[in-house]
């Protein structure tokens, strides 16, 4: 752990996630205002004891709506880094581990994967099945599927043939054991880079889909949605846009900054 | 002599195998772009004429979209069909898909073509400047900002810039489309911030990249050879290592079209294009099925052929890639 926080990039992707964190987790307990009241008398508001960064078009509080926003970002991403990365390991781990028809079967499903651009399989899916949270997630969650299964399959094809797996082979260790306990936890420094930037690119992704209006349905503030609206009223109020997008670049960066740290230290 | 040794005999085994992937990669992308709107919940018919239909109207309906075959003969119908540029009627316009998509085309490629310009730019220079600099101070920070570029997503780039560019300096429109039989200046200028915005964020990537790329290269011993004769440190980088550090930068190249390609879905949206990324958005809200279906397999055949391109043209760069392939 000290050879990370030695790192600078980590270092700071950490600050900078930790900030996000206690906005989320404050979040929880103390909003300062409901989002979604809306105060026609008190529109583009400036920032002021009662509103720190001021109102929205609708007279909406945005510190507390970007406060909700963190929350949904955090758990959109969270969901999406954990499921592609469970879903991409076992299908990496076929894949490299075993070789074969097997390999090929999922390379192929892989590789049809990366000929979208990734927002296009969301879109086709929410074409088809509607606005709905669920689809959104498993959409995100396909999209970050072939990195995991990339990045699993070329850690087990490199590692498969080494001296400690053949020890544990040697020893009688059936393919789950070996690919369970010799293996995976070899490969974690280099799942936890990949982690860490599905995390980002989930979250850029949905304020994407939110900006079209297919992701994030209102009530709920996302920041997508937000920088929507706000650009529609961007000659009365420019603030209203410069504000989401702080947020929302400097968590990407964040996430973005604490994989590069992890691969900087993982490459010494 | 098998088959696959006669292949590999003729020199053009690389380009027979890329070609039969890129050819059942495009066939499975078919099968699940026909399947996945065969899941439509509910009754399609339905979703067409409206709750109030009558049982005539559903027949008639249903011959017309030719839904009384089976799956299968629908597929091949389909697939048939798009061969020949016959993507089926849009439900919402009431005109041929492919119509649709021609109509919109010229103003994505436009968008591409301006953008995949602009990153060259953006990507080459920063990256050259970046790689002189490698071992001085500002390189950290400098790189900082590029990965904050990288970070920023291309619809928040394209808001800033209209901040900035439209708001307060009122040099560009803030939206809207302009054709170049109006005036290719004006073309230009509806096209500059859309194009800016995706190319800084794909620059940034490509300089990431070239950067990396040239700092490995530093590490050989070619370079130790080329200082050691006297030469400069910028003469080291771009008579000597570019040349190398160039050739990996070429694989980026299939993932930089698709991130434009990508990216230009919303950005079209963001600065109101009517180009194919509009017409993708109004068609998903509108549930416009055939004009979808048509556009993803459309997009996605692009980009596709963009990356059999990119394979093949690195092959022809790269004489050793060339043996790999065929040892």
């Amino acid at each position: 752990m000290k050879k990370y926080l030695e790192n600078k990039s980590f270092l700071c992707g950490l600050i900078l996630i930790s900030f996000f964190l206690l906005i989320m987790l404050v979040g929880f307990f103390y909003l300062p205002c409901d989002p979604n009241f809306t105060d026609a008398d008190n529109r583009f508001a400036p920032s002021s004891l009662e509103h720190l960064l001021g109102t929205d078009h609708l007279g909406r509080d945005i510190l507390s709506r970007i406060m909700w926003g963190v929350r949904i970002s955090f758990s959109i991403g969270f969901t999406v880094m954990i499921s592609g990365c469970l879903a991409g390991l076992v299908l990496g781990s076929l894949s490299g581990y075993f070789g074969g028809w097997t390999d090929r079967i999922i390379q192929k499903l892989v590789s049809v994967q990366m000929a979208f651009p990734g927002i296009l399989i969301a879109l086709m899916l929410i074409a088809v099945f509607g606005t709905d949270m669920r689809i959104t997630l498993l959409a995100l969650c396909l999209m970050s599927l072939p990195r995991f299964t990339r990045i699993t399959r070329a850690s087990f094809i490199k590692l498969k043939e080494s001296l400690f797996v053949r020890a544990a082979r040697a020893r009688g260790a059936g393919h789950f054991r070996i690919i369970a306990i010799h293996i995976i936890p070899n490969i974690l420094p280099e799942l936890l880079v990949t982690c860490s930037i599905s995390f980002a690119l989930a979250i850029l992704s949905e304020s994407g889909l939110s900006y079209l209006g297919l992701g994030v349905q209102p009530p709920y503030p996302s920041f997508g949605r937000m920088l929507n609206d706000a650009q529609r009223f961007i000659f009365a109020n420019p603030r209203g846009v410069l504000i989401p997008a702080v947020f929302l670049v400097a968590m990407v960066w964040g996430f973005n900054l604490l994989g590069d740290g992890i691969s900087e230290v993982n490459e010494k | 002599m098998t088959f696959r040794k006669f292949l590999q005999g003729s020199g053009h085994f690389f380009f027979f195998r890329k070609f039969f992937d890129f050819m059942t990669t495009l066939f499975l992308i078919s099968l699940l772009t026909f399947l996945i709107f065969q899941l439509l919940p509910g009754d399609p018919l339905l979703a067409i004429l409206g709750p109030d239909a009558d049982a005539a109207q559903i027949d008639a309906m249903k011959e017309k979209l030719g839904l009384d075959q089976s799956l299968l003969q629908r597929y091949f119908k389909w697939i048939w069909g798009a061969f020949h540029g016959d993507l089926g009627i849009s439900y919402q316009y009431d005109m041929a898909v492919s119509r649709l998509i021609r109509g919109s085309f010229f103003v994505t490629a436009g968008l591409a073509v301006i953008t995949l310009l602009f990153t060259f730019v953006i990507g080459f220079s920063t990256a050259l400047f970046l790689a002189q600099i490698i071992k001085s101070r500002a390189f950290n920070f400098l790189s900082t900002i590029n990965q904050i570029w990288f970070s920023i997503p291309s619809f928040c780039t394209a808001i800033l810039l209209i901040l900035l560019f439209s708001v307060k300096l009122g040099l560009f429109p803030t939206m809207g489309y302009v054709s170049p039989s109006q005036g290719f200046f004006l073309f230009l200028r509806s096209m500059a911030l859309p194009a800016l915005s995706l190319a800084l964020g794909s620059g940034s990537i490509l300089s990431r990249y070239i950067t990396s790329s040239i700092k490995s290269q530093l590490k050989q011993d070619y370079v130790r050879t080329a200082r050691s004769k006297g030469l400069s440190e910028k003469k080291v980088i771009i008579n000597h290592v570019l040349r190398n550090a160039l050739i990996p930068s070429l694989t980026i190249f299939g993932l930089i079209m698709t991130e434009i390609l990508g990216g230009s879905i919303i950005v079209e949206n963001v600065f109101s294009l009517p180009g194919i990324g509009r017409l993708i958005a109004t068609s998903i809200q509108s549930r416009d099925f055939p004009l979808i279906q048509g556009l993803v397999l459309y997009l996605a055949f692009i980009t596709l052929s963009c990356n059999f391109l990119v394979d093949m043209l690195y092959r022809v760069v790269d004489p050793r890639i060339r043996l790999q392939g065929e040892v």
